[in-house]
């Protein structure tokens, strides 16, 4: 097998060499890894246009490397010439996937290693359902509210919903998405492999699936990116019917009357939309002394007013639910509350059902990490900056990069996706660090909540430190056409940002179409425009977007406008 | 409007201080101040004056305020108009303004606590010299009049005497237990100012559910529309209970336990609003036979070109119509006539737990296969669910026909908004003398219409039934 592999790569030869020459300015700066890259196929570079002296480099550095290769592969006796992949990725989750789309788009020969289904959590079992399940609360919501539809001049019996079909959509809707990851993978040319892989030591994986044979595959660079599981902490028992995760709550077996949600985070908050609008009644059990940990307080205190107060729900803050059984004996499910701080039994709750929302927890048993001296932190994989895999030692792994959640650096589908593509551009030349800060997040609740960059409180922390004066600039859903269009004026945009150089530093949306609305903010961020510039740019009207072109509009910079963002002006 | 800032426990220091001249707060939305009028009733010369700051009713709905901080410390110096506190209220943060000048003597309510609304916050004094005294007047507060937490309610359910509800669904309490209420419960107690502690539960385990509460409060589950959603799932897959808790009002017998309440669909929600909308109609029914062998006949021989029995009923109907505009008419108003140009025949069919009415528009004008071709298409996309309005809505005359089950005769409601319905048993062999005393067996089917009386009479009925009959017996007019 190894040797068709190999055969196959030679194929590959040309387009790894455009590859290369594509990035040869950078070649003097790069590090080793380049060079070996080189090194394994002298042959090629007889017809590239490389220069003397830059191919003598690759002599002395391929020397080395060669060495390593063949002790690498003594383990099975055939020394091997090169390797069956230039990347391997381990987990076909949206990280995954995003990383070999890059790859192949750079000519890198690349598989993905999957031992459940294509997707991963995002597609199966987290964002892509939810989704479903989030739109049809969205429409019982407008449908429910006889005051905004009586505003909007509509008139509609009572509400009601089958709650198999609304399941049917999720699950319908994440298959939808699998096969198209599947089918966009597959078309590009990444071999699919199918079987739970395992890192047996430098640039080597096995994999199999439970049962048969393993097979072992070696590749250049190798990606982690094996996502995580839902955290379920010590005395909860989860018999995936009453006392459930976010995996069992997507297939919406069943709408409990009542439920308890511990955790009041992104899918805490998102669920309790659901469940209310099915017509649960909710409480939250959140361990910190306020609900929406995390998000800014002033948005989270909005959206508290919006999304909690005048719904059902209710809630207990800081305290741990630190026993949970589930229903049985015709007794329903009960939840021992425990105080954060003193540690005291506080109360107990008896509940229909009980969802975990606690977070997540990294997927990274059986990896193999011990292969390679490496410690996962609370089960996460250490990386750099870089996603660069750090040893117990503290030394980097070569050739080995952790992305997504396994890493914990950002636990969102899309961060993933970016960091993917990033360790696919240093592997292929071009150094590049991900500014996490330009990656937004968005809470699907009704209406959405979105973010990117800093929150005010750590703005201010941030300003304090390093001598800056930090600005904040709001504006009103209230104040823009479209969302009055829509009678959905509730919500807030919010700016922070550095009146002397016009630096954003972070926005907040609160409201209409919020998770859509951030992408302007976060590109800005990302490609490090300035709000004097930005102000500039012309919004169709009437849009929401121009809330936000309101929003850079109302911020007070004392830095002028770039002389001249464009080059030529165009006449019409 | 006075009432949440009225203190009942005056400050007991200055005898002189009217009621009325209490400082007043007001609440300011961004920087145009609202300010009510005050409106004192007489104006008293008061020397000194110590003020209590109350927690203000910032919006109808809200019962207890937060202070989100208080943007004047103990000691500053305020003038009238200016923002001394923001409040949290179950809406919004608002800047609460004086109305008085003064100084801040003392924070009784401090920031991040919690008072109802109408409780003393804040006192106000209006010289240095009574800050000391007003300081005093503020430590006896604390601790009377800072409920942080839940707001006092010291009126325990001021419920009007109703009979307690359901105490057949008792839940089989094992010894004492703690009251459990559900979220909303919670809240509408709050709102309502219900003591949860003396409702008695009759959710699942003995919870106190919202309606528990509607009951105790003695309101009407009014708000049951917006809230429960409507869970129409066919089979009760729910491990716990099968369907979402009924809002049944509380006058009503509790359920037989065991029993399973599934909410109408909206297509069910439609046919019981309408049939209690009958009511308000006067009608009276007229029953006639009818001898159809001429029709059964004629039937076999059309079938094979696609006509179907209702296309049949329909168009004789439509026909003995023409002759009896009256029959077709109805009364909107009570006052007048309202003649139909078109006649439609709207058909009652039974679709999946439903009941809709499709319409055969201009019955009378289109032929036998048209019209058996238009009542296809109708049925299949009443079964699919994609009936537009105008194809359900519009009949002037509604056809029931039970006679495929047996049915020999029954009666049918009249629906709004049309002035008759004719109800048709099945045609059955009957033996049947004639006026010569020959004994022949016919098949006689039995029709019965309903009818408004404001407009249609016995007679009209008598006779549109007989032209009907006529056409019947005689249907050769049918297929031309």
């Amino acid at each position: 097998m190894h040797s068709t592999l190999s055969l196959s790569q030679a194929t590959t030869v040309p387009r790894s060499n455009y590859a290369f020459d594509s990035h040869s300015p950078s070649f003097a700066l790069s590090k080793p890894i380049n060079l070996r890259f080189c090194g394994l196929r002298r042959e090629a570079f007889g017809f590239s246009n490389l220069t003397q002296s830059c191919s003598s480099r690759v002599r002395i550095s391929s020397r080395g490397h060669s060495k390593k290769i063949v002790a690498s592969a003594g383990n099975n006796g055939t020394p091997l010439k090169s390797f069956n992949y230039d990347l391997i990725i381990i987990g076909a989750g949206v990280g995954g996937h995003g990383a070999a789309l890059h790859a192949v788009e750079k000519g890198l020969k690349t598989a993905i290693i999957e031992g459940d289904v294509v997707g991963g959590t995002c597609v199966n079992r987290g964002c892509v359902p939810s989704k479903a399940l989030l739109a049809v609360s969205g429409r019982m919501r407008e449908l429910q509210s006889e005051h905004h539809m009586k505003a909007l001049g509509l008139q509609v019996s009572v509400a009601g919903y089958d709650r198999q079909g609304v399941a049917d959509h999720a699950n319908n809707l994440a298959s939808k998405i699998r096969s198209n990851l599947t089918n966009s993978m597959k078309a590009l040319g990444v071999d699919i492999l199918t079987g739970v892989g395992t890192i047996l030591g430098p640039q080597k994986v096995k994999y199999g699936k439970v049962g048969f044979p393993d097979s072992i595959v070696t590749a250049k660079d190798i990606i982690i990116a094996t996502g995580s599981v839902p955290f379920v902490p010590k005395g909860i028992e989860v018999d995936g019917k009453t006392v459930i995760t976010s995996d069992h709550a997507l297939k919406l077996e069943f709408v409990p009357d009542w439920i308890a949600i511990v955790g009041s985070g992104y899918i805490g908050l998102e669920f309790s939309d659901v469940y209310t609008a099915l017509g649960s009644e909710v409480t939250f059990i959140e361990a910190l002394d306020q609900l929406m940990p995390g998000f800014d307080p002033e948005i989270g205190k909005l959206a508290q007013r919006v999304l909690i107060n005048p719904r059902k729900i209710d809630y207990h803050t800081g305290v741990f639910a630190t026993k949970i059984t589930p229903a049985r004996d015709r007794k329903p499910v009960i939840i021992e509350l425990t105080d954060a701080k003193t540690k005291e039994p506080k109360d107990t709750l008896e509940v229909d059902a009980a969802l975990i929302a606690t977070g997540r927890a990294p997927f990274t048993n059986g990896l193999g990490l011990e292969n390679i001296n490496v410690v996962t932190q609370r089960g996460f994989v250490p990386v750099d900056e870089r996603m660069r895999v750090i040893d117990a030692n503290g030394n980097l792994v070569p050739h080995l990069y952790c992305i997504g959640d396994a890493n914990g650096k950002m636990m969102l589908a899309h961060a993933a996706s970016a960091q993917g593509i990033s360790v696919v551009e240093q592997v292929t030349g071009r150094d590049h660090v991900l500014n996490h800060l330009s990656i937004p997040a968005a809470c699907f609740t009704h209406p959405e909540i979105s973010m990117v960059g800093l929150t005010e409180p750590q703005a201010r922390e941030k300003g304090e430190k390093e001598g800056f004066e930090v600005g904040i600039a709001k504006t009103s859903f209230k104040a823009n056409t479209k969302a009055l269009a829509e009678n959905e004026g509730e919500g807030l945009a919010k700016l922070i940002y550095r009146p002397d150089n016009g630096e954003i530093l972070g926005v907040h949306i609160f409201g209409l179409h919020a998770a859509d609305l951030i992408h302007e903010a976060s590109n800005a961020i990302a490609l490090g425009t300035r709000i004097q510039d930005i102000k500039f740019a012309v919004h169709a009207h009437p849009t929401l977007s121009e809330v936000l072109d309101e929003l850079f509009k109302s911020a007070k910079v004392k830095a002028p406008a770039s002389s001249s963002p464009v080059s030529e002006p165009v006449a019409v | 409007m006075a009432s949440p800032f009225l203190s009942n426990t005056t400050i007991s220091f200055s005898s002189s201080l009217s009621s009325s001249s209490l400082p007043r707060l007001v609440p300011s939305i961004s920087s145009s101040p609202i300010r009510f009028k005050s409106t004192p009733r007489r104006i008293l010369t008061v020397r000194s004056k110590i003020r209590e700051i109350f927690m203000p009713a910032l919006s109808s709905t809200m019962t207890e305020g937060k202070i989100v901080s208080w943007i004047k410390s103990e000691g500053d110096v305020l003038s009238k108009g200016e923002s001394v506190v923001v409040v949290e209220s179950d809406k919004a943060d608002m800047d609460v303004e004086t109305f008085y000048d003064g100084i801040l003597a003392a924070i009784v309510v401090g920031e991040g606590e919690t008072a109802p609304v109408g409780a003393a916050i804040g006192i106000l004094a209006e010289t240095e010299d009574e800050v000391a005294e007003a300081k005093a007047k503020a430590a006896s507060k604390t601790g009377a009049a800072t409920p942080s937490a839940p707001p006092a309610t010291p009126s325990p359910a001021p419920a009007p005497p109703k009979p307690t509800p359901a105490p057949a669904a008792a839940p089989v309490a094992e010894g004492p237990r703690k009251t459990v209420a559900t979220p909303y419960a919670k809240k509408l107690a709050k709102q309502h100012k219900v003591d949860i502690e003396s409702v008695v539960g009759t959710g699942p385990f003995g919870r106190i559910t919202p309606e528990d509460i509607e009951a105790a409060a003695g309101i009407s589950p009014s708000k049951t529309n917006v809230g429960p959603a409507v869970v129409a799932e066919a089979k009760p897959a729910a491990p716990l209970k099968a369907t979402a808790a009924a809002a049944a009002p509380s006058s009503l017998p509790p359920p037989v336990p065991g029993s399973t309440v599934v909410p109408f669909t909206t297509m069910q929600a439609a046919v019981s609003k309408n049939m209690v909308e009958s009511l308000s109609v006067p009608t009276f029914r007229v029953g006639y036979p009818v001898t159809t062998d001429a029709l059964d006949a004629l039937y076999e021989k059309v079938k094979p070109k696609g006509v179907t029995m209702t296309a049949l009923l329909a168009k004789a109907t439509a026909m003995a119509l023409v002759q009896h505009p009256v029959v077709n008419a109805s009364c909107k108003d009570g006052k007048s006539f309202t003649y139909n140009s078109n006649i439609n025949i709207a058909v009652a069919v039974a679709i999946n737990g439903g009941l809709i009415t499709p319409v055969l528009q201009d019955a009378d004008k289109l032929d036998l296969y048209l019209l058996s071709q238009k009542w296809k298409e109708l049925v299949e996309k009443a079964r699919s669910k994609q009936l537009q309005p105008q194809e359900y809505s519009t009949g002037t005359f509604t056809l029931s026909n039970l006679g495929m089950f047996g049915v020999d005769r029954f009666d049918a409601i009249l629906p709004p908004g049309q002035g008759a319905i004719m109800a048709v048993g099945a045609s059955k062999p009957t033996v049947v003398a004639d006026a010569d005393g020959f004994f022949s067996v016919k098949n006689k089917m039995l029709v019965n219409v309903t009818a408004d009386h404001r407009i249609i009479y016995g007679a009209d009925l008598a006779a549109f039934l007989r032209t009907f009959s006529k056409i019947v017996e005689n249907p050769e007019s049918l297929t031309l």
